[in-house]
């Protein structure tokens, strides 16, 4: 038997098998959740609008994706603006996968969630703050939320805010739409914006 | 700022190569703690680690020690020394009885059986090798061609059949 062979023999002899590794990895969050240094745990969920990736810090959700903003694309931004120590561990997301779940059946009118908004800053940020004042089922133009956040005139800079919203869905901006009634952008397609405000019209 | 990944890719590129190394070096049964230790440490560690690090040399240097300190605490089956299978009885009695190439492995000394898991398992040039467990990179590649030596005599049969 050559080195080769033997060195497959190896392999063979002291496997790491992804099934095995599923049960370690689940080990390993729940001791980096007790250990203090799982700074950002995530999970996928499917729903209506596409998979969703929803990621978690210790204070709260902090980022709800679309599949078209490339998960893995949203996890390095995670990775280098808050920590790279994320790990997939859905138990840190039992609640708002649970408040979704509700929220894509018709059964939940608002989130009840704890929120890190720290994706966001500034006037953003204020703009994020107030978008869960439009009620379910309502929308509210441009203009009225810049209203809402005390800058009338930053029609624009509200646009922004909602195109850059870190947790759409959950904060509402597929409630902004523009004056003349039609719907505007949104950062997960126009299809996922009609999805949701047909949603919560049913 | 352009970033380190999430540490979550790292377990998954070389989640299995170090359950892998653990496994050789410690065999099954206390594994999976050395494992899970390994990628806590290193989790805990990962922020710090500086951006051209070696990945994979870095878990198993981690995974070294933790695999020492498991033995330890469990303060039993102390790692095996390195006269006991050097008696010369056991690697001509296991000719007739292939058995286990995980069992050979286990009755190797220290040494070699880590030199083998770091090379053979993780991949790790003798350099690396070297520098986990000490010495030059020359004895460490002894080390492992003599391990290699033996499970290649106590092993020969087993793996002709099982190559077929």
């Amino acid at each position: 038997m050559t080195t080769d062979d033997l060195a497959g023999e190896l392999a063979r002899a002291f496997p790491g098998r992804a099934g095995e590794l599923s049960r370690l990895h689940e080990r390993l969050a729940a001791a980096a959740q007790r250990d203090g240094v799982l700074d950002v745990a995530y999970r996928t969920i499917d729903s209506p609008v596409g998979p969703l990736l929803l990621a978690a810090t210790e204070l709260g959700l902090i980022r709800v994706a679309y599949a078209c903003e490339d998960h893995d694309a949203v996890l390095q931004v995670l990775a280098d603006r808050i920590s790279p120590r994320i790990l997939s561990a859905p138990v840190r997301l039992e609640a708002a996968t649970r408040e979704l779940g509700e929220y894509f059946a018709g059964r939940r009118r608002r989130f009840d969630l704890p929120l890190d908004l720290r994706l966001s800053a500034g006037f953003r940020r204020a703009v994020l703050t107030h978008l869960p004042e439009i009620g379910f089922g309502h929308t509210a133009s441009y203009a009225a939320v810049a209203q809402l956040a005390g800058s009338p005139r930053a029609i624009r800079a509200v646009g922004t805010a909602c195109a850059t919203n870190p947790l759409p869905v959950v904060v509402p901006c597929h409630r902004v739409v523009r004056s003349d009634g039609s719907m505007g952008g949104y950062l997960g397609g126009p299809d996922a914006k009609r999805t949701l405000l047909s949603l919560e019209a049913a | 700022m352009a970033g380190k990944e999430p540490f979550e890719t790292v377990v998954a590129a070389h989640g299995g190569t170090v359950l892998r190394v653990c496994r050789a070096v410690l065999g099954l049964a206390d594994a999976d703690d050395a494992w899970s230790e390994t990628f806590v440490a290193a989790m805990k560690a990962y922020p710090d680690l500086p951006g051209d690090a070696n990945v994979e040399a870095w878990l198993v240097t981690i995974a070294h020690r933790k695999a020492i300190d498991v033995t330890r605490a469990a303060g039993r089956r102390a790692i095996p020394v390195a006269d006991v299978p050097d008696t010369g009885t056991a690697d001509g009695g296991r000719e007739d009885v292939p058995g286990d190439l995980a069992d050979a492995v286990s009755q190797l000394p220290d040494r070699q059986r880590q030199a083998i898991a770091y090379h053979y398992l993780a991949g790790l040039p003798y350099a690396e090798v070297a520098g986990i467990l000490g010495g030059s990179a020359e004895a460490a590649r002894r080390a492992a061609a003599d391990g290699i030596a033996k499970l290649r005599r106590s092993f020969a049969g087993a793996g002709e059949r099982s190559s077929r």
